[in-house]
């Protein structure tokens, strides 16, 4: 096994009384899918926030690549390579796919003070990422608010991999999407994967997590319940230690299957 | 994954689809129908068309910079009070100080780049609408004007400038006028008429271009370039389409903003320092209105009052549509306060195009 590129030892967060993260140990390798799943309020944004730099934990260490580290700024994780995809706050509608793709990194030309972005070349490699993600855009010109849900997420992805991020944090990818559109998303979960960068893949849908995760976490009020390879849980398991047993068991036998 | 069903756009409603497409038609329809209903009035000689095309550069002086302010997302309602207040200090530092012009301009600019520069600190640091902030400071400034005017000269209006402005460098770049020989030439050839008696008989009617005219051509070059070509143009679009998403990419929304509101106060005291020098005094009740005006002329170009979106070529058109038609109504001999009344329609027609427009962009039903 390689070593993991980020680490998290016992969390912990406290915003005063309340204690959002009572210890939770985490970590993701190069080429995996591991898997975050939680009920609502189990403390799952708390902790990919505290990764993703903008939250400072209140406990525990925080390791990049074998060294400790402390992100005070959401841009300080980014500029390590650690990239967040947020579910709605991807993508500016109004705007172009390359004005969005580039937005905050754009590519200049000429000399001050003509200097220009060069949308040439900006549109040529938003493209060509988007079409190694398996969408043709009509236009580098079309505006985001064109596009599917699932079509911004791609986008967002297809940024956050072209600027080199080493793990990509994906908040709830699928949550909006309907079935076609997850299949796609998850596809563009398994592209990545093989390229080497991790991806923690946040989610309380047990079978979008089975279906591209290598390893599952369960987080349940604050505190991780163990962590299963691919293989060593069913469904139901995980579904169980998300809902916390017993009485989800005799809801789903009142529902008649699985939720 | 491309969608079959998306395909079928058409070209013509690609092109339609832009933000100066109400602005250009406006236009058009502007221009064909005071040429049929003033065309032999004189709106459309030197004289007539130089008269407008003044009046139209002073709208598009400020409608540039609450353009580039509206698209970054926020609003400055202060712009009419600064136009004042920049004014009267310019004629109150060369005037009744007897400071050289050039200074007092520089002074004035200075004064406004921090009266912006409060504004978009306000406006950030408090988290308040800009709507609210800049209408403070509406009152602020309108108050202060008039109280500074008569604190030192004991009335509103402060005459003498253009004696003091007498071959002054600065003074001349906003009140002077340029591409005189050409102008001479143009009525030697008989293309523009000359006066035939007085003592500038000889003279064109038409002295050449002035520099309140070459002000509003650079600035909405300017405008232009900084938005569609440079990076800082897409960080404009970005804070107002969605300051949470742009700050998560890294853009620096708070310094774009408050830029914005530093430039739309710089187009203000443009617009103020050339009325002083073209009239050669400053009034405490100069620029009202002007905020309102400024703003009709940007969402004429087809710039969204929630940001994100617009054009700087559009509210320019914007700005001559207003000229136009003030000027036009005037040619044609209507009763001038039915502009009023266009003016109120326009709007109106302007912001439900742009909503439809939105529509299409963003694909909402």
């Amino acid at each position: 096994m390689s070593t993991p590129i980020v680490e998290m030892k016992s969390i912990e967060k406290h915003f005063g009384p309340v204690i959002a993260l009572a210890g939770v140990s985490f970590d993701i390798r190069p080429g995996e899918c591991h898997c975050l799943l939680g009920d609502n309020g189990a403390g799952k944004s708390t902790f990919i926030k505290t990764m993703a730099g903008v939250h400072k934990p209140t406990k525990g260490e925080i390791l990049f690549e074998g060294t400790p580290m402390s992100f005070d700024s959401p841009r300080d994780s980014m500029e390590a390579g650690i990239a967040t995809v947020y579910q709605d706050l991807a993508m500016i509608p109004l705007m172009s796919v390359t004005r969005n793709f580039w937005m905050g990194r754009e590519p200049e030309k000429g000399f001050a003070p003509f200097k220009r972005v060069d949308f040439d070349h900006a549109n040529q490699v938003t493209m060509d990422e988007m079409k190694k993600m398996g969408i043709n855009l009509r236009s580098p010109d079309q505006a985001v608010g064109t596009l599917s849900g699932g079509e911004r997420q791609t986008v967002a992805i297809a940024r956050a991999v072209y600027f080199g991020a080493k793990v990509l944090i994906l908040d709830e990818p699928t949550s909006a999407l309907g079935v076609r559109q997850t299949a796609n998303v998850l596809s563009t979960i398994d592209k990545v994967r093989k390229k080497g960068i991790g991806v923690v893949f946040i989610t309380h849908n047990v079978r979008h997590a089975l279906a591209v995760g290598d390893r599952f976490t369960v987080l349940n009020r604050g505190k991780t319940l163990g962590t299963a390879g691919r293989g060593e849980i069913t469904p139901e398991q995980l579904q169980d230690l998300m809902a916390g047993g017993q009485e989800m068991a005799q809801l789903e036998g009142s529902l008649g299957g699985t939720v | 994954m491309t969608d079959e069903r998306l395909r079928e756009v058409s070209r013509l409603r690609r092109a339609m689809i832009r933000p100066e497409l109400g602005a250009i038609a406006g236009t058009i329809l502007v221009f064909v129908f005071f040429l049929m209903i003033a065309g032999d009035s004189g709106m459309f000689g030197p004289k007539g068309i130089q008269n407008w095309t003044v009046v139209s550069a002073q709208f598009a002086i400020i409608a540039v910079g609450a353009c580039l302010l509206m698209i970054a997302g926020e609003f400055d309602l202060s712009v009419g009070s600064m136009i004042g207040f920049a004014g009267v200090v310019i004629a109150i530092l060369s005037v009744q100080w007897g400071w050289p012009v050039w200074a007092s301009i520089i002074v004035a600019f200075a004064i406004c780049l921090a009266l912006g520069f409060v504004n978009g600190v306000l406006v950030i640091k408090t988290g308040l609408p800009s709507f609210i902030v800049t209408l403070a400071f509406l009152y602020i400034l309108r108050g202060l004007t008039i109280w500074l005017s008569i604190l030192t000269t004991r009335q509103t209006i402060i005459g003498g400038v253009k004696d003091v402005a007498e071959g002054d460098p600065l003074a001349w770049a906003f009140g002077g006028v340029i591409l005189k020989p050409v102008f001479q030439w143009l009525a030697d050839i008989g293309l523009i008429d000359t006066f035939t008696r007085g003592t500038r008989a000889g003279q064109p009617v038409v002295e050449g271009v002035p520099m309140l005219v070459v002000w509003a051509l650079a600035l909405i070059v300017f405008g232009h370039f900084l938005l569609t070509k440079t990076k800082f143009g897409n960080w404009i679009f970005a804070a107002g389409g969605d300051k949470q998403a742009a700050r998560y990419v890294g853009v620096p929304v708070d310094r774009v903003k408050i830029l914005m509101f530093m430039f739309t106060a710089f187009c203000a005291c443009v617009f103020a320092t050339c009325q002083v020098m073209e009239f050669g005094s400053a009034a405490a009740d100069r620029g009202l209105l002007k905020e309102f005006e400024a703003i009709i002329c940007v969402v004429i170009g087809g710039a969204l009052l929630t940001g994100g979106y617009g054009s700087v070529i559009g509210a320019a058109l914007g700005a001559l549509i207003f000229g136009v038609v003030q000027q036009g109504l005037f040619f044609s001999g209507a009763e001038s306060s039915l502009f009023r009344v266009f003016l109120g329609t326009i709007l109106i027609l302007a912001v439900i195009l742009n909503t439809y427009i939105r529509r299409m962009i963003t694909g909402e039903r």
